[in-house]
């Protein structure tokens, strides 16, 4: 659990990361640097968008598999790497 | 096939039977014949014959048993042997026939057929009465019933003839069949008649009554039958049925649901973390995560840094576009020789229009020597249309020369001049609106228009304010106050319900700053006298067609405030030129509020409004109440003009200055504040300008440096926030562009031969950006902004703000450094003072000197001694001596 709990401080103090969380299979936040109802939106949200990613990748190559989103907004970005079990989420403001 | 041979078996047999009973006619034989069927045939077998087929009456058969099946062999063997004789003889042919080996005889013990014995014939007749038949023991019944069943053997339908059962008798009767012959009649005429010449022709059958006969039906009463029966045909067909639904009508009604998310409790949250699965998840997304966070931080992949640039790129211009083109030169020969323009104002609402203050050229000697002259020729305030250079478009007569005017801001046909008798006079121009306007539009009927009226119309001022209220000395700086506040006796801004600017503000050397209220004062109590002079003055007509917009004020008005200047630190007064308000009509732009004028009805408005109370004003909190003043000295002062109560006398005195600077060193001719900061005020001395911020009490943000030619005038530029126009007395124009230079001005451009006399922007079109310069000898002239001075660009306003919070640091740098100094200054004055008063010592002897030194040099050596020593250098100790 160590190991979990430095990976993820190593990320979150990387230059301009605003949040970062962990979210199981089902979309249920399991660890957050963020409050608590931003968390829920993000992870309800960014849930459903990586599954339909991930069908559409699926759909036209069965053999392939969603590995990286990258969304980039006007003030964010946000980053999703997915795994069968779990989804990380990171949230960066890219402007120096 | 089988049953024809038992016929034609039972026709040979019935021959056969013939003969047989011919042989023994018994009577039993003639009851026999009737009786017995045709396969039977009754034997008479002798005992020899019994014994030999084992066939003994009584003992081998029996009346129980009286089957006994015979072999064919045998019997035709028997034939053969005893051919006549024996008993078989007369059925010779038929053993002979028989099909199969073994025949049927039967003990025919009660004489049935008339013999005791019987042989049968057939086959079938053997099967069947060798059967135990159930129905009957008597051989008849069973040999009946051997028929009966040969009869009901399923076979093809056989034709058989039709058996009538009734139903033909019906279609019998509705058939209709000839029941006689028919009659045959043959009719022809005469023989004679025949072969004759015949001439035919038509008739019509309905040419004459008898043309025809015609029968037609009738009824007949005496003659009825009553229908019995009827033959109708009937057709089925199904039912219709009208049927009708209706669906539920369900009303919308609101719902509302109520949702939590799912959360894990800490538990699980910890037993997550633990997982192992999470782990090696981390571990391995870790490094694509730092790769993309760091390419972010790197750059912005999604900048556009070509429509960034394209932003900053906007100042660069060609040469041609940078100067101010001349437009058009107003000059009117009849009125403006040997008069200088004082003021110039673009109407606020109709574009090509400007009005002109003209005023005499004349210092105030030659005033005094020629002021019989200058009252029989009165001054002028002009209008000027674009479409017509050459003849003003109306005339406003002035009662003496006016050094400013404004119009009204929320009524653009209202204007309010100061004269140089300290008079404030009101023109109202609703009536001629319409001209200024219509000239506007058509250029092509000036032809017309000059042949019409060749005289422009004058417009004689419709109120003056009295002399003896007002001020003592020429004004020379008046304005309008917003129509967002009016202020009360006191001085506070309260709120104006009537959305109409009605007071107004002025200013006169004469040490004053005077507040006007347009609107009729007070009235406490009507009385007698009050009434009878009203209805005394309604018969009084205005000469000229002056309209009646202040009648109320004319010759009676007086301000309701009055802000006198005391001076900061010394006795006297500060006399007042220009003055600039923080909430003020003049310098904003305002091109985006178009008064309405249909809200309003024309001239009768201010006559109608009344002051209020006191008690029903709000006042307003967020109006500055202060104002800067330019005075004669070239001080610029800042000062409130709320008026506070002195308890002794129970007068309103205004409030002492807050804040003097001199700055300049003669008169300050313009105090004006920018359009787009609202506490960034420009101010024009004679030989140098100045840049202030309010609030900042140190000194100007910025200061020109002095120039050579006297600066007369300064104007803030509308569109753009880093511009404003110097205008010389050499009649050139100074642009000054902060954000290039602060130093010297970005162009310098000659207008004219005389000096300029006045500034003034117009911002009504966005495409044109015209700048009205007046000189002193009479001249408007109007020129083009070019493109780069109208055209601000995006980041400009925040540029100049930062580039003046960074004058503002400076200036408080300056500031702290200077108190610095002091201090410093102080402290080495201190100290210098502190080595005075300490005792002076007395002055050594020289030898006293000498020997001291002589001692320390001694000393000196000897510890160059010790340290040589001590480091190992010390070769030549008796040398070292001597040195």
């Amino acid at each position: 659990m160590a190991e979990v709990e430095d990976t993820l401080k190593r990320i979150q103090g990387i230059n301009g990361v605003i949040g970062t969380i962990v979210v199981n299979a089902e979309g249920i936040p399991i660890k957050t640097t963020l409050d608590n109802s931003t968390t829920v939106q993000y992870a309800g949200l960014l849930h459903q968008l990586t599954m339909k990613a991930r069908s559409t990748v699926r759909d036209i190559d069965p053999q392939n598999d969603l590995t990286f989103l990258r969304i980039r907004s006007k003030k964010h970005e946000i980053m999703v790497s997915t795994d069968k079990e779990y989804l990380l989420i990171v949230i960066q403001n890219p402007a120096e | 096939m089988s049953s024809k041979r038992p016929k034609s078996k039972e026709a040979r047999k019935s021959k056969g039977k013939d003969k047989s009973n011919e042989t023994n006619p018994t009577p039993d034989g003639g009851a026999l014949e009737s009786g017995h069927p045709d396969y039977i045939f009754p034997l008479v077998l002798t005992s020899a014959t019994q014994e030999l087929f084992g066939c003994r009456a009584d003992e081998d058969v029996t009346g129980e048993n009286p089957y006994k099946l015979l072999k064919k062999e045998d019997i035709i063997k028997d034939m053969k042997t005893r051919a006549s004789v024996s008993d078989f003889s007369p059925v010779k042919q038929l053993v002979l026939d028989y099909p199969e080996d073994e025949l049927l005889l039967v003990f025919d013990r009660d004489f049935t057929y008339g013999q005791s014995f019987y042989l049968v014939l057939t086959v079938e007749a053997k099967e069947n009465i060798l059967k135990p038949s159930v129905e009957g023991d008597e051989e008849q019944m069973k040999e009946e019933e051997v028929e009966e069943e040969e009869m009901i053997i399923p076979k093809t339908p056989v034709s058989h003839p039709w058996i009538s059962l009734g139903s033909e008798q019906e279609i019998e009767e509705e058939s209709v069949t000839e029941s006689r012959p028919r009659l045959r009649y043959k009719i022809s005429p005469l023989l004679r008649h025949c072969g004759a010449p015949v001439c035919f022709s038509d008739r019509s059958a309905l040419d004459e009554k008898e043309g025809f006969v015609e029968c037609p039906s009738y009824q007949d009463k005496s003659f009825s039958i009553r229908e019995m029966e009827k033959h109708t045909a009937i057709q089925a067909s199904c039912d219709t049925k009208h049927s009708s639904t209706q669906t539920l009508w369900k009303y919308p009604k609101n719902m509302w649901t109520q949702y939590e998310p799912r959360e894990f409790s800490p538990e699980e949250k910890e037993h997550h973390l633990r997982s192992e699965h999470l782990k090696n998840f981390i571990t391995s997304v870790l490094i694509r995560f730092e790769i993309s966070l760091q390419q972010n931080y790197i750059t912005d992949v999604f900048c556009d840094d070509w429509t960034a640039l394209c932003e900053d790129d906007g100042m660069l211009a060609g040469k041609t576009e940078t100067q101010l083109k001349e437009y058009q030169t107003f000059m009117d020969l009849h009125f403006s020789k040997e008069k200088t323009i004082s003021h110039v104002h673009w109407h606020p609402t109709i574009s090509g229009v400007i009005a002109v203050a003209m005023t005499e050229r004349l210092s105030l000697e030659e005033r005094i020597d020629n002021s019989t002259k200058l009252l029989l020729n009165p001054s002028y305030i002009l209008f000027w249309n674009f479409t017509d250079p050459i003849n003003p478009q109306l005339q406003l007569e002035c009662p003496d020369d006016v050094l400013c005017f404004q119009f009204c801001p929320s009524d653009p046909n209202i204007i309010a001049g100061g004269c140089m008798n300290g008079q404030v006079v009101l023109w109202d121009i609703s009536a001629h609106v319409e001209r200024l306007q219509d000239t506007r539009s058509s250029s092509k009927n000036i032809s017309n228009k000059l042949d019409k009226n060749n005289v422009t119309p004058v417009v004689r001022y419709c109120a003056v304010s009295g002399i003896e209220n007002g001020h003592k000395a020429p004004i020379t700086d008046i304005q309008w106050l917003p129509e967002t506040f009016e202020l009360s006796k006191l001085g506070i801004p309260v709120e104006n319900p009537s959305r109409i600017s009605v007071q107004l503000v002025t200013c006169a050397p004469d040490c004053s700053v005077l507040f006007w209220d347009l609107r009729p004062p007070r009235v406490v109590s009507h009385s007698l006298t009050d009434v009878k002079q009203k209805s005394e003055e309604k018969p009084l007509e205005n000469p000229h067609g002056v309209p009646n917009t202040f009648k109320h004020l004319n010759l009676t008005w007086k301000p309701f405030i009055r802000v006198s200047l005391p001076k900061i630190g010394s006795s006297g007064e500060y006399s007042p030129l220009k003055f600039s308000l923080r909430d003020n009509t003049v310098d904003s732009p305002t091109g985006d509020k178009p008064p309405q004028n249909t809200d309003r009805e024309e001239g009768c408005g201010f006559a109608q409004l009344r002051v209020p109370s006191a008690k029903q004003q709000k006042p307003l909190e967020n109006i500055s109440t202060k104002l800067y003043v330019g005075t004669e000295e070239g001080e610029l002062v800042y000062t409130d003009w709320k008026m506070e109560k002195d308890n002794d006398s129970g007068r309103l005195l205004s409030t002492k200055p807050i804040h003097r600077f001199p700055l300049h060193d003669t008169l300050v001719n313009t105090v004006s504040r920018s359009p787009f900061f609202k506490d960034i005020i420009l101010t024009v001395g004679s030989s140098s300008f100045a840049i202030w911020k309010e609030g900042v009490t140190n000194g100007p943000i910025l200061m020109s440096a002095f120039s050579k030619k006297m600066l007369t005038v300064g104007h803030w530029s509308l569109s753009r926030p880093a511009v404003f126009f110097i205008g010389k007395e050499d009649g050139s124009i100074e642009v000054w562009d902060l954000l290039q230079n602060t130093h010297e001005p970005s162009q310098s451009q000659n207008i004219s031969s005389a000096g300029i006399t006045c500034i003034r922007t117009s911002s009504i079109s966005s495409k044109q950006h015209l700048l009205a310069v007046s000189d002193c000898l009479g001249t408007l002239h109007i020129l083009q902004i070019p493109w780069t001075l109208r055209r601000s660009s995006n980041s400009e306003k925040q540029i100049v703000r930062k580039y003046l919070e960074k004058e503002e640091e400076r200036l408080e740098y300056f500031e702290k450094r200077q108190i610095k100094h002091e201090k410093e200054k102080k402290e080495m004055e201190a100290e210098q003072q502190r080595k005075k008063t300490e005792p002076v010592l007395p002055l050594k002897q020289e030898e006293e000197l000498e020997a001291e030194a002589l001692k320390k040099y001694e000393q000196f050596l000897a510890l160059e001694k010790d340290i040589l020593k001590n480091m190992g250098l010390l070769n030549g100790m008796e040398d070292s001596s001597d040195m």
